[in-house]
């Protein structure tokens, strides 16, 4: 199209000058005009304010028994809440963080060793691990195993075999008594 | 119409040679010529398309918070007021898009209506213009229904009801148009889903309306056709330049409503919920439907043995169809009111009476009002099936200049 | 053509006056809102107060159901002053997993809580009188702020001869005059924190501010954003404006 704007002729350099400096401040300021008013229609699809402010989930830890896993929901995602076994903290302790794909120590993730409280969603590409109910596989580690395409979590929820990049992710906690609030 | 450029980037070359995307775009919008004579009401063609393409893109993130239920509608578009980032602004934006739309297309219309811009041979552009319009009118009034306030549901009841005047099928059409015995969820479910697809069907529409305007191309002030190179001038750069000042025009206004005054459109009914049980005491329907609706509501009698709400259906129907017939109601062969003496007058007579029945429209149907909107409405229809026909017979012309390079060579008749 | 336009214009100025007629009381008289004008703000004391009055008066029956209580944020409440605001009350929430609702106190991102559970229950506790919800009343009355300042001063005794129902009150600008809730606000009914005198009409003013922002929370932000989005728009217009006539001159 820029071939066809020159036939609007000028008269001498002069006004050609001027003529396309006035054509390039108004392209300009039409240009920025057109994306700020694109940036509602686009930023109206974030989440919205009630949708950011959702309230924290609190949750009472007292029935959940030793070895059991819990599912809770966060924010539309499921988090779980498992109370680990005294074997469980061990192996989850034993492992050189080197050695790992994303490395984190254990007691880093679990602030309090006896719960380990992770994002149930895969970092690979976002499905719900098996692992939280007592029927389910729970991968070659003792923790999670996604069935999407075969990652394997540890009783730390990190990820030790598969294609899933990160550990399950530690949502932000508060231990309050016997209850925890997650958000 | 000059042969397409030779294009010199060799990716556009080869789209070009397999689909010649750049080369129609070349010849529709770049090279099309224009008449160089045209005035700014030309501008509101184009003005009219740029507002139907905010009114789709605003609609279309709308829709994605709306909720189309008779429990959640109304607080789902508050909800979009005050939590939905820029929400306030898309929704006012589209609330008085609305009505900008209608603005655009009414001097569009009457444009046309001055420069006889719908005879020969463009009267199937004219007769699309009028489905676009009527489609419009259709979408409005959907999406007027939406936010499920008492507006709302009552213009969704009495509207849907205009169809119970139908004998014998009446009812059963009614109880079809609601999903139901009432206006319920399903209406307004359905609602929403045709305030949704119309719009697209407007755009097909324009395509096709832009289609035949190209075939003849524009009319200009004058009436008369071009005759010479000399007379048209590319769209590009002279019309996209003027088209986008008024354009900076337009937005200028339409913002002052939209940040200033977004609510002076609206009945402050509309912020109260829908309630069926409850009518408000005065309803009425957005102020680009009034006049048609003082013509539905000025026919308070039978005739014969056809009952007035009946005829009231099918002569606010009429008096959009009517305006399709034109193009052979207009008897005269000059274009142009600029050489129609006696036309110029009638012409804003009309325009006169359509601002009665809008203010009739507007009124409670009591008093003076309802003979005043029932002569309004009979001078309608005359200025069509009388006026216009016998006008043409008797009205004796100005001398039309030959060419459009002769009316300009006049002094003060530059148009603007 | 111009003359066209001029009735053009006419018209739409009809239009205007058009909708502001048309009501069976007198128009409620116009008062200096610190909020009019296309650079109006809401007084944040007037708000505040406004805040007070409803949780101590309008609160008992009227409900604000499309406001929350972080939204106050949005008008100068610290965090944690929301937070006091909200947990002063109980609201319902569950089923929890023994599948019981339970009660707990308010948060932040609870909407304001409603007096009644129910439409019916309302009209039950009010002599089947309807409360309305008031998250935009002054969105959906003709005359808005100004209108409800004058119902809630409005409030005399009948002039001689009017027969006011039973149940009824007189109200000086309510349509038909006869409004079935008491007079509201009555001298002293609040104490404000800020030590402000509790008169009829500083209640009436501060309640109505407070609603107008709960009706339309967005306005400072539209307004602030309209006089840059216009400020924009009239440049880029005088730009486009130059340049057509440059480009146009190559014509002539
Ligand atoms: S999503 Fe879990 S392994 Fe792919």
């Amino acid at each position: 199209m820029s071939d066809t704007t020159a036939h609007a002729a000028g008269h001498g350099d002069d006004a050609t000058t001027r003529r396309d400096f006035l054509l390039y401040a108004t392209s300009s300021v039409g240009a920025i005009g057109v994306g700020l008013s694109v940036w509602p229609l686009v930023d109206s699809m974030n989440p919205a304010a009630d949708v950011r402010a959702l309230a924290s989930t609190e949750v009472d830890l007292s029935p959940i028994q030793v070895g059991q896993t819990i599912t809770v929901v966060w924010r539309g995602k499921p988090v779980f809440i498992r109370h680990r076994t005294a074997d469980e903290i061990k192996a989850a302790g034993a492992v050189n963080p080197e050695d790992l794909v994303d490395p984190q120590l254990d007691a880093v993730r679990a602030a309090k060793p006896e719960w380990l409280i992770v994002v149930g969603v895969c970092t690979h590409l976002g499905c719900v691990p098996l692992g939280y109910a007592p029927s389910q596989p729970k991968g070659d580690f003792g923790g999670w195993f996604c069935p999407c395409h075969g990652s394997h979590y540890d009783t730390s929820g990190r990820i030790r075999k598969g294609p899933a990049p990160k550990n399950l992710a530690v949502p932000p906690i508060v231990f309050n008594g016997t209850t925890v609030k997650i958000g | 119409m000059t042969p397409a450029p030779v294009w010199k980037n060799p990716i556009v070359r080869w789209i070009d040679y397999r689909l010649p995307v750049f080369s129609f775009i070349h010849h529709q919008l770049v090279d099309y010529p224009t008449p160089r004579n045209l005035s700014y009401w030309w501008n509101f063609g184009s003005l009219s398309g740029i507002v139907l393409v905010i009114m789709v893109m605003t609609g279309i993130v709308l829709a994605m918070s709306y909720t189309p239920h008779v429990d959640h509608a109304f607080d789902s578009v508050e909800r979009i007021m005050r939590d939905v980032n820029y929400g306030w602004l898309i929704r006012y934006v589209h609330m008085n898009g609305a009505s900008a739309f209608f603005v655009c297309v009414y001097i569009h219309l009457f444009r046309g209506l001055y420069y006889g811009s719908y005879k020969a041979p463009r009267e199937i552009l004219w007769i699309v213009g009028i489905v676009i319009l009527l489609t419009m009118m259709a979408t409005a009034f959907m999406g007027y229904v939406l936010p499920w306030g008492q507006m709302s549901f009552w213009a969704a009841t009495v509207i849907t009801n205009l169809f119970s005047a139908i004998p014998l099928i009446g009812e059963p059409i009614v109880a079809w148009l609601w999903g139901g015995f009432s206006i319920d969820n399903p209406t307004l479910n359905r609602f929403f889903a045709l305030h949704y697809l119309l719009p697209f069907v407007i755009l097909g529409l324009v395509f096709v309306h832009l289609w035949a305007l190209h075939i003849h191309k524009s009319n200009n002030p004058v009436g008369v056709e071009t005759k010479s190179a000399r007379e048209e001038i590319p769209f590009h750069p002279y019309y996209t330049i003027k088209d986008l000042f008024g354009l900076g025009v337009l937005l200028f206004f339409f913002l002052c409503f939209v940040f200033f005054a977004p609510n002076m459109f609206v009945e402050p009914d509309n912020y109260i919920p829908a309630n069926p049980l409850v009518t408000p005491a005065h309803i009425v329907p957005e102020w680009y439907l009034m006049p048609f609706y003082a013509i539905l509501r000025a026919i308070t009698f039978d005739i014969w043995f056809i009952p007035a709400k009946l005829i009231g259906v099918i002569a606010m129907f009429s008096s959009i169809v009517i305006l399709m017939l034109l193009p052979w109601l207009d008897t005269s062969p000059v274009r142009s009111a600029r050489y129609r003496p006696i036309y110029k007058q009638v012409y804003w007579i009309f325009f006169a009476d359509c601002l009665v029945l809008g203010y009739i429209g507007a009124s409670p149907p009591e008093g003076w009002y309802i003979p005043i909107g029932q002569i309004a409405t009979a001078y309608y229809f005359g200025h069509f099936l009388i006026v216009m026909p016998l006008l043409g017979i008797f009205e004796r012309p100005l001398p039309v200049p030959e060419s459009i390079t002769a009316a300009m060579g006049m002094p003060k008749e530059a148009g603007r | 053509m111009i003359r066209f336009g001029l009735v053009l214009a006419a018209a739409l100025g009809l239009g205007v006056t058009l909708s502001a007629e048309a009501s069976e009381a007198p128009k409620a008289p116009a008062q200096a809102w610190p909020f009019n004008g296309p650079l109006g703000t809401y007084d944040r004391n007037d708000l505040r107060r406004g805040l007070t009055v409803y949780r101590n008066v309008c609160a008992s029956c009227h409900s604000l159901h499309l406001v929350s209580y972080r939204h106050l944020a949005g008008v100068g409440f610290t965090e944690e002053e929301i937070k006091t605001i909200a947990a002063a009350v109980e609201v319902e929430d569950g089923p929890n997993d023994q599948g019981e609702k339970f009660s707990r106190a308010g948060r932040p991102a609870d909407r304001f809580k409603s007096p009644f559970a129910n439409p019916q229950a309302a009209r039950a506790a009010n002599n089947g009188a309807f409360p309305p919800d008031l998250s935009v009343i002054t969105k959906a009355r003709k005359g808005g702020p100004d209108y409800l300042y004058g119902l809630l001063t409005g409030y005399k005794n009948p002039p001689a001869g009017f027969k006011v129902l039973e149940g009824m009150n007189y109200n000086e600008y309510f349509p038909g005059h006869q409004i079935a809730m008491p007079a509201p606000l009555n001298e002293g009914g609040v104490e404000y924190p800020d030590g402000t005198k509790s008169t009829v009409q500083q209640m009436a003013h501060d309640v109505t501010t407070f609603l107008s922002w709960a009706s339309e929370p967005e306005m400072e932000e539209r307004k602030r954003m309209g006089l840059k989005v216009l400020m924009v728009i009239f440049v880029l217009t005088a730009l486009l404006y130059g340049l057509k006539r440059q480009i146009w001159a190559a014509l002539h």
